[in-house]
């Protein structure tokens, strides 16, 4: 499909297909990537985490104001990172103790968290400022090791982690146990609410990483950034063949889907398509690969 | 002379290469109940599931009174009159009885209304005939599993189908259940109605069924008239080799008490009391609503107690979830393996392991897979367990299969109590011998067993002692040398024994 769509966006633009563009197709797809990865969990566990937007503004907002003020790059990135975990396990207790739908309870957060940043930011970005500490931290967005960006390096370890998690390890297992089966899953003797918890933490964790990683490429952190964010990264979650249901769903599945997006934004930006045709142009795709997709896996 | 209603001829049909049916004959004939038999795994469902369009034939042909016919989906099958009550129940549980039953039929206006009232009124007519004590307009999630599964029946019915396909139609019913809806039968069949009547109490089979097809592997063992076999040689068709003994029983040296439940009280049960030796089996029985399911998944840890105690060799433990429980060394198999005892979408070994991941952890969480499959390779062939490998997505063995995957499950955990909940319902002749045996093998090795069983002859030939639930609290306790059906059933209503 990733090949597919390439080379037919080649075919109509050949701007598309030089070095410089595919690093920038790989750059920008970064950002969602690493949102996405942490959707798929969200997702893979039968639920959904709406507020991945809010919790990128927050952490990336916060970095911004930590690092400019002088704190070492470490401890910045760290503080952020938590942050996000922080919040992803608050949203795993509303779900799980407070009971509450996932769909609902992210709802609330996304909103919630949305004013905190307008308030922590009084509605002005927040820049890195000057600190020899904001120049290692804009590094993390706008820096290469050699011809490859340093957030694509990135985007593929937490990949590499993601996939090591969910096909390796026990908790990996009991993800996908208890997004097909919760019932069975508990009657089995794991405790599927530390489960739950787990998955909203990395779902807020990666956001806040993917925070960090924009805020560092774009040298401010701005009071709207992140808004919208988590359809794009449903979007890839589902073109990568993840069930909404739960319990089906892989990594790699969810790396192409991002691609996929990441390509179609770049060659629909390339082809200076109006943004407004853009999203109906994506809609389009996505509907068109989900139908595909569910034909090939029906059988009588 | 019987007149052919339906004839499935030379029936084949394959999933990628892989032949579950080989070349079976069915005949449905008017007026007549037929029964359908087979080990789990024989091919009644895949057949069944060709009849009323779900699957489609590899080869072979249908005939419906005498015309040739092709199913090539459900509404035709429908159409055609042929209705199928399935053993997992197809109702939607937030909506009315009657909702269930005219669902996609309701009667409306000529400006498309509901017209509820007919609804109702034509819904109650239904369950008046079925016996079925309930206002159509309840909810169908608040009335019990052996009641939902008359709306069912109710709802085929009401379609005017001339085949009525019955899948282990009393399984969750009680015996006044099971009686009216003998005698519904016998007014379907006055009716010139046909049944086809798929179950493995054969007990009932030659109560209700004036013919019954034998399936084996896949293949058609044989039909005959009921009143021209009995119940071995149907078995011996069955699983192709003498049943010699229909419950295995094993002494074994019962020691001292293990558990200790002391006046348990919760939402469902109340003030509960009971004792388990060491390598005693004890049979739980009691009619629908006794809530023995309900105790023991309190014992398990799935429901808090208010209460009451626990004792595990006379030390008092606190139980509130199920791990508690595995960690104590009680594990539970569930009565309803579907909703949650086996996850269908995964594989044979990540069912099997499911329980006890800790022991195959390694380094930073790691699961050594391969340590999986041997470990649970090793329970597939302990077991008996009919799979094409470690690999094969549960959702594809039969129910029997399935179960002993969820018993497996439990037993990798090497627990000191087992309970079992209603370890053979659903599961075929020669898979009940094979878990009954296996029970005698827990006993063995010094397992102490709580057996949850609605079949009082299961009951009374696998248990040492049984114990009697009526309504949430005890009834009485019987040795098994001096329990009979009718004691049991004396304290399953309630009666007083002295």
């Amino acid at each position: 499909m990733l090949l597919v769509t390439s080379i037919i966006i080649t075919l109509l633009n050949p701007r598309f297909l030089n070095w410089s563009n595919i690093v920038t197709v790989l750059r920008q797809t970064s950002i969602n990537a690493v949102i996405a990865t942490g959707m798929t969990f969200a997702i893979l566990i039968g639920g959904i985490d709406l507020s991945v937007g809010s919790v990128l503004g927050l952490c990336g907002a916060i970095a911004a104001a930590m690092i400019s003020s002088g704190m070492n790059v470490v401890v910045v990135v760290l503080a952020a990172l938590l942050l996000g975990t922080a919040i992803g396990y608050f949203n795993g207790t509303l779900i799980t103790a407070g009971g509450l739908q996932p769909f609902i309870a992210t709802l609330g957060t996304v909103t919630l968290l949305r004013g905190a940043i307008l308030v922590f930011s009084q509605g002005r970005p927040i820049s890195v400022g000057n600190t020899p500490g904001s120049d290692e931290f804009s590094g993390i967005g706008t820096g290469f090791i050699g011809p490859i960006p340093i957030p694509v390096y990135i985007m593929i370890l937490v990949f590499l982690i993601a996939y090591y998690i969910l096909n390796h390890t026990r908790i990996g297992r009991y993800i996908y146990a208890t997004g097909s089966n919760e019932e069975a899953t508990m009657y089995s003797g794991i405790k599927t609410t530390r489960v739950k918890r787990f998955v909203y933490s990395v779902s807020g964790m990666m956001a806040a990483l993917a925070g960090i990683l924009i805020t560092a490429r774009l040298g401010s952190a701005q009071p709207t950034a992140g808004s919208g964010y988590e359809l794009d990264a449903i979007a890839a979650v589902v073109l990568g063949g993840t069930s909404m249901a739960g319990g089906i769903g892989t990594i790699a599945g969810t790396a192409i889907g991002a691609l996929i997006i990441g390509v179609l934004n770049n060659a629909l930006n390339i082809m200076q398509v109006s943004s407004y045709y853009q999203d109906v142009a994506k809609g389009i795709v996505i509907l068109i690969a989900v139908l595909l997709d569910r034909k090939q896996k029906s059988s009588r | 002379m019987k007149d052919l209603v339906i004839s499935m001829k030379h029936i084949t049909k394959s999933f990628s290469g892989v032949r579950v049916l080989k070349d079976v004959n069915f005949n449905i004939y008017k007026g007549k109940v037929m029964a359908l038999v087979g080990e789990n795994g024989a091919g009644k469902s895949t057949l069944m599931k060709i009849l009323t369009g779900v699957y489609i034939k590899t080869e072979g042909e249908i005939c419906l009174n005498n015309k040739l016919v092709n199913f090539n989906n459900t509404r035709s099958s429908q159409e055609a009159g042929i209705a199928i009550i399935h053993q997992e129940l197809n109702l939607v549980q937030d909506l009315s009885i009657g909702e269930n039953i005219f669902l996609g039929r309701e009667p409306v206006s000529s400006t498309g209304r509901i017209l509820w009232s007919k609804l109702y009124d034509n819904a109650q007519l239904w369950l008046d005939k079925l016996g079925l004590n309930e206002n159509s307009q309840e909810l169908v999630k608040n009335i019990s599993v052996g009641k939902q599964q008359l709306v069912e029946i109710a709802k085929a019915i009401s379609i005017d189908a001339k085949v009525i396909i019955m899948d282990e139609p009393t399984g969750a019913l009680t015996p006044t259940e099971t009686k009216k809806l003998f005698s519904v039968i016998n007014d379907l069949k006055n009716d010139g109605k046909s049944i086809v009547y798929i179950s493995h109490r054969l007990q009932e089979i030659f109560q209700i069924c004036d013919d019954v097809t034998v399936l084996r592997d896949g293949e058609l063992i044989g039909e005959r008239t009921i009143d021209k076999i009995n119940e071995d040689e149907i078995i011996e068709m069955m699983v192709g080799r003498k049943l010699n003994e229909q419950y295995p029983r094993i002494e074994t040296n019962i020691g001292n008490v293990i558990l200790k439940v002391e006046n348990l009280t919760n939402q469902y049960v109340k003030e509960v009391s009971f004792t388990l030796k060491k390598g005693e089996t004890l049979g739980v029985a009691g009619l629908m609503g006794s809530e023995r399911t309900e105790l023991m998944r309190t014992i398990y840890g799935i429901y808090p107690y208010s209460k009451g105690d626990i004792y595990l060799n006379s030390t008092k433990i606190k139980v509130s979830s199920p791990m508690d429980s595995l960690n104590f060394g009680i594990a539970y198999v569930s009565e309803d393996r579907k909703s949650n005892g086996i996850i269908s979408e995964m594989n044979v070994r990540e069912n099997i392991t499911l329980s006890s991941l800790t022991n195959f952890q390694g380094f930073l969480g790691f699961v050594n897979k391969s340590k999986e499959d041997i470990s649970s390779k090793r329970y597939i062939e302990e077991m008996s367990i009919k799979a094409t490998g470690t690999n094969q997505l549960l959702k594809f063995l039969s129910g029997g299969n399935q179960q002993k995957v969820s018993i497996a499950k439990s037993l990798m955990t090497n627990p000191k109590i087992l309970i079992l909940d209603e370890p053979t319902r659903g599961v075929d002749v020669g898979a009940k011998k094979e878990i009954y045996d296996l029970i005698n093998k827990f006993k063995n090795e010094g397992m102490s067993i709580i057996m949850v069983s609605s079949d009082i002859p299961e009951v009374l030939g696998i248990c040492d002692r049984i114990m009697v639930m009526h309504e949430g609290k005890v009834s009485g306790f019987l040795d098994r040398n001096e329990a009979t059906q009718e004691s049991i059933m004396a304290l399953a209503v309630g009666k007083e024994v002295n």
